[in-house]
């Protein structure tokens, strides 16, 4: 792995051999203990990305509060919307002891710079698709973040257990969403259906490429930021699903879907990979969308971040005097 | 895109229950230390997770450095005479 051009002195080999072999001994990487340039800035991408994931998708579900059908499915909205601002700020604050300021973070992605989650590219177009966001995407994501939970990078997996607790509450009101949906007259069952039909390959494409065209993977995983392979958790991510699904009488959109008895997993069809990174590079159906919403309440924020900066300078002069 | 101001950044501590001490679980940017504290308990503690929580800007706080790790705690390498195994007790002799 080349280190971005730069020249390695033996004394940086010396540190890097001593830094992988913290990471053979399971150790956790902290905030201050040297690291290589290379593993700073894989998590920085990594981090940010993932924090950006957590605000941006708070707009696909925002759109639905109003319109919940019940108060109960409303305070649940709000209380899940909100644990996904609080997931974006613990993992900002996290990235930010690599030594970058948030507010870099969040211009970039302001400017469409960086990179986060596709999935929430994708428009929810009925109720049914909340269930299936909580179901599915949450599902998916907590699949993900129990591995990171085990992460080398202290920060990050500290925050990554945090969410996955918060997470679970995510999930069941999301299944419980679809249940009874599901569960409800002929037209319900269809829209929970619609919704299952359109979310579950964006869900499985959530895990990133397949293994063999996984650009970052082979570096993340020799540096213990990843435990498992996007392959081996999209398939976890199947096998818990596909049970879950027939409990509340929802069929899986994948007519390869079945049963492998050898290994105990359940083969599943093609993924779309042309779909996937159409969407990553910006060609999903609310990718525009998604970010104007984005730059609008950061430009519409100024005046309250401004007024609350006026308001303190204000009492500490007072203090003062 | 305009940048703003960025808000300091302030350490948080949560005590989990009464009697418990109170804990590092991460940081927040605030104006001040009340917003900080308003924050910390919206950030932090949206399901009961603490009965106390103390905000204290990042800056404030002075840390032992790894690079010193081994010298700084040396000191205490070699004293085992400050642990109860040290000492001897006859056989048969309880509640020492």
């Amino acid at each position: 792995m080349t280190q971005n051009g730069m020249q390695q002195t033996p004394e940086d080999a010396a540190k890097v051999a001593e830094f992988e072999a913290r990471i053979a001994r399971g150790e956790s990487i902290e905030p201050k203990d040297w690291m290589p340039e290379r593993y700073r800035k894989q998590l920085i991408r990594m981090m940010s990305q993932h924090a950006h994931s957590e605000i941006v998708g708070m707009l696909p579900e925002g759109n639905w509060i109003t319109r919940a059908p019940s108060f109960r499915r409303k305070l649940g909205l709000l209380a899940k919307v909100q644990d996904e601002a609080g997931h974006g700020l613990y993992i900002y604050c996290g990235t930010e002891t690599l030594g970058v300021d948030r507010r870099d973070l969040i211009d970039q992605l302001l400017a469409g710079t960086a990179k986060y989650s596709s999935i929430f590219n994708y428009p929810t177009l009925s109720w049914a698709d909340i269930g299936a966001i909580g179901w599915l995407v949450d599902g998916a994501a907590i699949v993900n973040q129990t591995m990171l939970a085990k992460a080398s990078y202290g920060p990050y997996a500290r925050a990554m257990v945090r969410i996955c607790k918060e997470e679970n509450f995510h999930k069941r009101q999301g299944f419980e969403i679809m249940a009874t949906l599901s569960g409800g007259t002929p037209e319900r069952h269809a829209m929970a259906q619609d919704a299952l039909n359109r979310w579950w390959w964006p869900s499985l494409m959530m895990f990133g490429p397949p293994d063999a065209e996984s650009a970052n993977s082979e570096e993340l995983t020799r540096w213990g930021v990843k435990k498992k392979s996007n392959d081996e958790l999209r398939q976890r991510f199947v096998n818990q699903t596909v049970a879950q699904a027939r409990a509340i009488n929802l069929e899986i959109p994948d007519s390869e879907l079945r049963l492998d008895e050898a290994s105990g997993d359940w083969a599943f069809g093609k993924i779309d990979w042309d779909e996937f990174w159409r969407v990553v590079k910006g060609d999903g159906p609310c990718n525009r969308e998604r970010l104007a919403a984005r730059r609008a309440a950061h430009a519409d924020g100024e005046w309250v971040r401004k007024a609350a900066l006026a308001h303190a300078e204000k009492h500490a002069q007072a203090a003062v005097a | 895109m305009t940048s703003d101001n960025q808000w300091p950044l302030w350490e948080v501590f949560v005590a989990a229950g009464n009697g418990a001490p109170h804990e590092h679980v991460g940081s927040l940017h605030a104006v001040d230390a009340e917003q900080a504290l308003q924050n910390a308990r919206d950030v932090y503690a949206r399901r009961n997770e603490g009965v106390s929580i103390w905000v204290v800007p990042s800056s404030a706080i002075t840390a032992s450095t790894p690079d010193d790790v081994g010298s700084f705690f040396d000191p205490a390498n070699d004293k085992v005479y400050r642990h109860p195994q040290f000492y001897k007790v006859p056989r048969g002799v309880r509640g020492v």
